[in-house]
């Protein structure tokens, strides 16, 4: 409980460094993922974060220390380098972008593995830590060299709303962009060169592994919330954030835990969370409107059947058995009870003794469902000419789909029919 | 063969050849037009229609020749000049809505570093306004139908208030409802001494729709006024599919690794 208080009104001094290097290292990552995420480069984030573990290792080995200077360097130089590699290979050879991203990633990730071993092994007694970039460590956050990373940070994240227009207009439509005379490629190397800074200065915390998890995750889960991009950004950086502190704090009461995977899994399970329970988007929302349409479609031809039944006998008043309705029609007995009983609930049907009979508004719903499918089978044969027998089953599903204002169109070029293709009268209501 | 050519031409494109990966694709098109016309590029798919149009805004590197636009460079006149790629050329899944699409066409009134200010937010309502979209401004733009896209694209070409403009196949795709505003709308700026050249697919309206036309099948097969160029005989040269040789000669290009053009010593 001491570690939490502790750590929640930051009165550590190093825990108030970590808490500031995380913020600012996940805005902007998060904020310059948005922007890799939406040009659909985001594989190429990763070979990037990958590409910069030999450059690590190259600014240790000329600084001889952990010189916070050299080492950022060295990974700003090498993950550049690796995206100039990618377009290179793909504009000059046969290889598509996808295999040249494979190439890249694991060309550089593998120097820097034979690196970082090679130190590992020098004896030098600085290199202790190094290994930290594989899967970041917060430690390097404690260290007085964080102004470096903070500064860089801050200056990422200015450049980004700085330059908000143009990054929106290169990443929606860079043809529109060259053609007003925007310099592109210059924009495109600036978000480039932004874009690799926060990768280099993510990896302090989470590792070149899974660096790729903060550039994109924040945006990809954002984007399952909203529609405008400014408001996709905000989320993007709240939910790295907070998944970011929550990392740094589960690695700071246990030590065993390595802040990176910590930060990762977080992010990853507010994905997942976004993924099944966004509004409109999430799985849970598509599979409710997948389940409430079959429900409507379920009591629409419940009510279609009685009225049909009462069109036949010219009688709507009398109560009628599930058996009856049955031999109207084919329905699952489970479900045919389930929408009589949801029917009378919501007052279309009204029940007696185990029978149903049509209230007033539900001869109306289930004499407009009859008038669609009706009105939908003359059109089917009137303009797209299919003989009376094809259109029978077209008509099922699209009797539940007609709004009003496309069922006035359809009467309207039909020139209000009075039967259908089976002559049978289409019911229009009084 | 017709080529009719103009005097004090707003656009002159001269000699201009244009390749793909190293494949020609247009062969020495060659010509000029008047202003304040309404002109349609025609001919079958793969006749480079869209490719000219792009290496004359420069969007593509040109192999040969050059393109003046008012008697100067592209690229000394761009703000004068506007461009609306083809629909499907961009992600329309994109979180953003309407009217930031058509502000896109103020950036250069913006300037860099700037946000839009007012009067551009107005100039991209008044464009709206013009393609009968206003009441969708803050629609995102995937809910929009395909027709509703290509209006916004236009109105942000409107916003640019340009005085030569590209359009790649406005028409592909779209309702009947937006075929006839946006034809309106363009008609409407040919009056105000507007110049407007439109890819375009549908033979049928070729006559009805443009004062100028330009026959093109990977070379300029003939341009001029739509009378005198959109006739049976041309149109069967167009569309009657002899240029195999050249594209022949385009695939032995590529694969040799030809040069387009044989240096010049001296030059």
């Amino acid at each position: 409980m001491n570690d939490f208080i502790d750590f929640i009104f930051l009165t550590n001094s190093n825990v108030r460094n970590v808490v500031i290097g995380i913020v600012l290292i996940c805005c902007s990552a998060a904020i310059v993922g948005c922007f890799t995420f939406l040009r659909k480069r985001a594989l190429l984030g990763d070979a990037v974060a990958h590409a910069t573990l030999p450059g690590v290792c190259m600014g240790f080995l000329l600084s001889g220390s952990k010189n916070p200077f050299f080492i950022l360097i060295g990974a700003f130089a090498t993950g550049l380098l690796s995206i100039y590699a990618v377009d290179y290979i793909t504009r000059n050879s046969k290889i598509k972008a996808d295999t040249s991203l494979a190439l890249v990633l694991t060309s550089f990730f593998g120097v820097g593995i034979l690196l970082l071993t090679a130190i590992q092994h020098s004896g030098n007694a600085a290199q202790g830590g190094l290994d930290g970039f594989l899967f970041g460590k917060v430690a390097a956050l404690m260290s007085n060299d964080l102004w470096v990373f903070g500064i860089t940070a801050i200056v990422v994240i200015i450049i980004s709303f700085v330059f908000f227009k143009e990054f929106l207009l290169i990443s929606f439509d860079p043809t529109f962009a060259k053609s007003i005379g925007m310099p592109v490629v210059a924009i495109e190397f600036l978000l480039t060169t932004i874009t690799v800074l926060a990768v280099v200065i993510g990896i302090q915390a989470v590792g070149v592994i899974l660096m790729a998890a903060m550039l994109i995750t924040p945006a990809a889960t954002a984007r399952f919330w909203t529609d405008k991009l400014k408001t996709m950004i905000a989320i993007a950086i709240l939910f790295s954030v907070v998944s970011g502190i929550g990392g740094a704090y589960i690695s700071y009461v246990t030590p065993t835990l390595p802040t990176g995977p910590c930060m990762v899994i977080l992010m990853s399970s507010i994905a997942l969370i976004s993924f099944l329970a966004a509004p409109r988007k999430g799985l849970l929302a598509k599979l409710k409107l997948q389940h409430d349409n079959r429900n409507r479609i379920l009591e629409e031809n419940i009510l279609k059947a009685l009225f049909q039944m009462g069109e036949n006998t010219h009688n709507y008043e009398s109560y009628i058995s599930k058996l009856d309705i049955s031999e109207k029609r084919i329905f699952n007995k489970g479900q045919l009870k389930n929408g009589l009983k949801r029917l009378q609930r919501k007052g279309y049907l009204q029940q007696k003794n185990q029978q149903w009979k049509l209230t007033t508004q539900g001869k109306n719903k289930g004499q407009r469902i009859t008038r669609l499918h009706r009105l939908w089978e003359m059109y089917l044969t009137t303009y797209l000419q299919l003989s009376p027998d094809h259109v029978h089953d077209d008509a099922e599903t699209i009797e539940h789909i007609i709004t009003p204002e496309i069922e006035e169109k359809l009467t309207e070029i039909l020139g209000y029919p009075t039967v259908d293709p089976h002559q049978m009268k289409i019911p229009y209501s009084e | 063969m017709i080529h009719q050519h103009t005097k004090s031409p707003v656009l002159e494109v001269h000699d201009l050849t244009v390749s793909y990966h190293k494949k020609p694709v247009l062969w020495s098109v060659d010509f000029t037009l008047p202003s304040g016309i309404l002109a349609g590029i025609i001919g079958p798919n793969g006749a480079g229609k869209s490719t000219l149009i792009k290496a004359i805004m420069g969007l593509l590197p040109i192999s040969a020749g050059y393109v003046k636009m008012f008697d100067q460079n592209i690229d000394q006149i761009r703000p004068r000049v506007s461009y609306v790629p083809q629909r499907e050329s961009v992600d329309w899944d994109f979180p953003t809505n309407a009217i930031d699409v058509v502000l896109m066409g103020r950036y250069h009134q913006i300037g860099m570093f700037k946000s839009p200010r007012k009067a551009d937010i107005d100039a991209a309502m008044e464009a709206l306004k013009q393609v009968k979209m206003e009441g969708f401004a803050h629609r995102q733009i995937a809910q929009l139908s395909g027709g509703q896209q290509q209006r916004v694209f236009l109105a942000r070409a409107l916003a640019q208030d340009a005085d030569l403009y590209f359009m790649d196949e406005p028409f592909a795709g779209v309702d009947a409802a937006t075929e006839a505003t946006i034809i309106e709308v363009l008609r409407k700026m040919v009056t105000q001494g507007k110049t407007i050249i439109v890819v375009h697919h549908d033979l049928q309206s070729v006559k009805a729709y443009f004062d100028w036309v330009l026959l093109l099948n990977m070379h300029l097969v003939a341009s001029g006024p739509t009378a005198k160029v959109f006739t049976e005989e041309l149109l069967q040269k167009t569309y009657g599919g002899k240029l195999s040789l050249l594209s022949k000669i385009g695939d032995l290009v590529q694969r040799q690794e030809f040069p387009n053009r044989e240096q010049t010593l001296g030059l």
